[in-house]
């Protein structure tokens, strides 16, 4: 089994996100793995501790996106590319995933692609799908649980009214929920393996790829209005009582 | 202008935020329903009646059961015949996925999850957030149709005019599957917290009900499961009551008291209630970008400096094993049921 798992690299979710002069600052905040990403690393290496094989870990980042890969080879990726090319900083979804889907293609004998399920910073989740279309091959969104038989893959599709099972035939995309199970630590050996890691870097000009043109660009970034944030504690003599007082609270608001 | 709004559902069970959508497309021109599946009588009457002027409709067995790759070359081949300049869908785990593969199809882009669309000049403009709502942006499509999935409850919900009928235009099927549905299954508790008015949510504290005796011959995680399923039958009370959805933290999530559906958060549903009830939750940043713009927040916690306070209006400190109940029968006295 040769399983790709796709990350990408995020300001961690304790950030104070702003806009400043339209852009978005996290201040000094760590640019860590995308958290949904580490489900992804995490599906693959159960499905290579099942199967046997290689989990690549893949990401279209800065240099500094290094560190992302480095968390994947340290939880047991076997190895790790980083795609960067300045010509790639203002990508949409459909843009990046065709630029994945031109290094799986480059990578060859690929059998499982695995997302996570959307990334924190835009949060579109649509690369997965669009990366399955370009390649051709089946998309199963949404997968809390992975099973591997006879060149085919079923999935346990979470989705708003329960679990659907799907399956399909081998190379497949993969996007994973959280149900697939909390992502492993890194051990001390992974970390020291990951912190020796050679990752090549490719280049747009090594994937024989142009660079894509975005369809969806950003116009303006606006802080979100201010919410008042004062709170009113209700006390009372009883449960009752406070229960009683909080009705009428909630009753005067006219939310219901 | 001219819009489609796919009106999605499963099953022949609708999903609400379709006739949103159906009610921002109108607002914008004249509007068509376009719906897949299999038996969608009541969906093609429900759309006209919901104002569509138009429905296209591919009803065929071979869309029983939505599929990723068929449903997506269906739309993708029925936008190219009729050109529209821009398809509504509600945001939900089938469109994103359909929304995504059939914009490949046609060359353009879709705008996820977007609570505000307007025309600026000749271009529509989205607003939708970014950063787990901690930041929202305006963002355009250069594409054509320009695509966009809607947020629940973002937009108005138009009324049904029970006067307005038609007959739906049929739609080509393209049979392309990749996939096969082997089953399904129902969760417990079926939830669709995108949609709900009004959501209470259990965190870890639901299970640390100390007056509660387990039945015997519990090991001490049993017990811990056991305390946990009568403190959110507690939760699903008050839900009731109000007419709402039943919540829960992600700790209450692995600790394995409630299934994943319900969860609030960053890696569950981000939700936008008219009112949040958190109990016994202590307010993780993982769990408040879930909620932060939710209409009210209520918190209960008995530990005064619990985050979750920062982001409530009202606040119990107290045990929401009394607090709970207590509320329950208070909304039953006031709300006249």
């Amino acid at each position: 089994m040769k399983i790709i798992a796709c990350i990408k690299q995020v300001p961690d979710s304790e950030a104070k996100v702003k806009a400043e002069d339209g852009k978005v600052s996290w201040g000094d905040a760590p640019l860590v793995i995308n958290p949904f990403d580490e489900y992804a690393v995490e599906g693959a290496l159960q499905q290579r501790e099942a199967q046997g094989g290689t989990v690549t870990a893949l990401c279209i980042g800065p240099e500094s996106a290094k560190e992302a890969l480095k968390h994947a080879l340290a939880m047991g990726a076997d190895d790790a590319i980083l795609i960067s090319d300045t010509a790639l900083s203002e990508i949409d979804t459909a843009g990046a995933a065709r630029v994945l889907a031109a290094a799986i293609q480059k990578i060859g004998g690929v059998d499982m692609v695995v997302f996570g399920r959307q990334t924190l910073d835009n949060g579109a989740g649509l690369t997965p799908a669009q990366a399955a279309r370009i390649l051709g091959w089946p998309m199963l969104g949404l997968a809390g649980q992975i099973k591997i038989q006879d060149g085919s893959v079923t999935v346990d599709r979470v989705i708003e009214e329960g679990r659907q099972t799907v399956s399909a035939k081998l190379p497949a995309v993969v996007s994973v929920v959280q149900s697939i199970g909390e992502p492993r630590y890194p051990s001390f050996m992974g970390i020291r393996k990951a912190s020796k890691a050679t990752i090549p870097v490719w280049s747009l000009a090594d994937l024989g790829a142009a660079a894509p043109e975005a369809v969806v660009r950003r116009t303006e970034l606006m802080s979100p209005p201010p919410q008042d944030t004062t709170i009113e504690i209700i006390t009372g003599d009883s449960p009752a009582e406070i229960a009683d007082k909080l009705v009428d609270k909630i009753l005067a608001e006219k939310v219901l | 202008m001219k819009t489609f709004v796919y009106i999605d559902h499963f099953k022949g069970e609708m999903q609400p935020a379709s006739w949103e959508a159906l009610g921002l497309g109108k607002s914008l021109g004249p509007v068509s329903a376009v719906v897949f599946g299999s038996g969608l009588d009541e969906i093609i009457k429900s759309a006209f009646e919901y104002g569509a002027d138009e429905v296209f409709a591919a009803d065929d067995p071979s869309l029983a059961d939505y599929r990723a790759e068929p449903y997506a070359s269906t739309l993708a081949a029925l936008a190219s015949s009729q050109s529209p300049d821009l398809i509504l869908f509600p945001t939900t785990a089938r469109t994103r996925e359909l929304a995504a593969m059939a914009a490949v199809d046609l060359n353009t882009g879709v705008l996820t999850d977007i609570s505000g669309l307007e025309a600026e000049g000749d271009q529509l403009v989205a607003t939708r957030p970014i950063y787990e709502g901690k930041l929202l942006e305006k963002t355009v499509c250069s594409g054509k149709p320009i695509m966009a999935t809607i947020r629940a409850r973002a937009f108005p919900k138009p009324e049904p005019d029970g006067s307005r009928s038609g007959i739906a235009t049929k739609v080509e099927v393209k049979a392309d599957a990749l996939t096969t549905v082997e089953g399904y299954s129902a969760s417990e508790s079926a939830v669709n917290l995108g949609d709900a008015g009004v959501i209470v949510s259990g965190g870890r504290g639901v299970s640390n009900n100390p007056t509660l005796q387990p039945p015997d011959g519990m090991d001490e995680k049993q017990a811990e499961l056991w305390r946990a399923q009568q403190g959110f039958a507690l939760i699903t009370e008050l839900a009731n009551v109000l007419g709402g959805a039943v919540g829960a933290s992600r700790a209450a999530v692995d600790a394995g008291y409630i299934p994943y559906s319900h969860q609030v958060g960053q890696t569950g549903k981000v939700v936008t209630p008219d009112l949040y009830i958190a109990c016994g939750i202590s307010g993780a940043v993982q769990h408040l970008v879930g909620m932060r713009n939710a209409k009210l927040v209520v918190a209960i916690n008995k530990d005064a400096d619990a985050p979750i306070f920062k982001q409530a209006r009202y606040g119990v400190v107290g045990d929401l094993f009394q607090i709970v109940p207590a509320l329950t029968e208070a909304f039953k006295k006031k709300l006249g049921k």
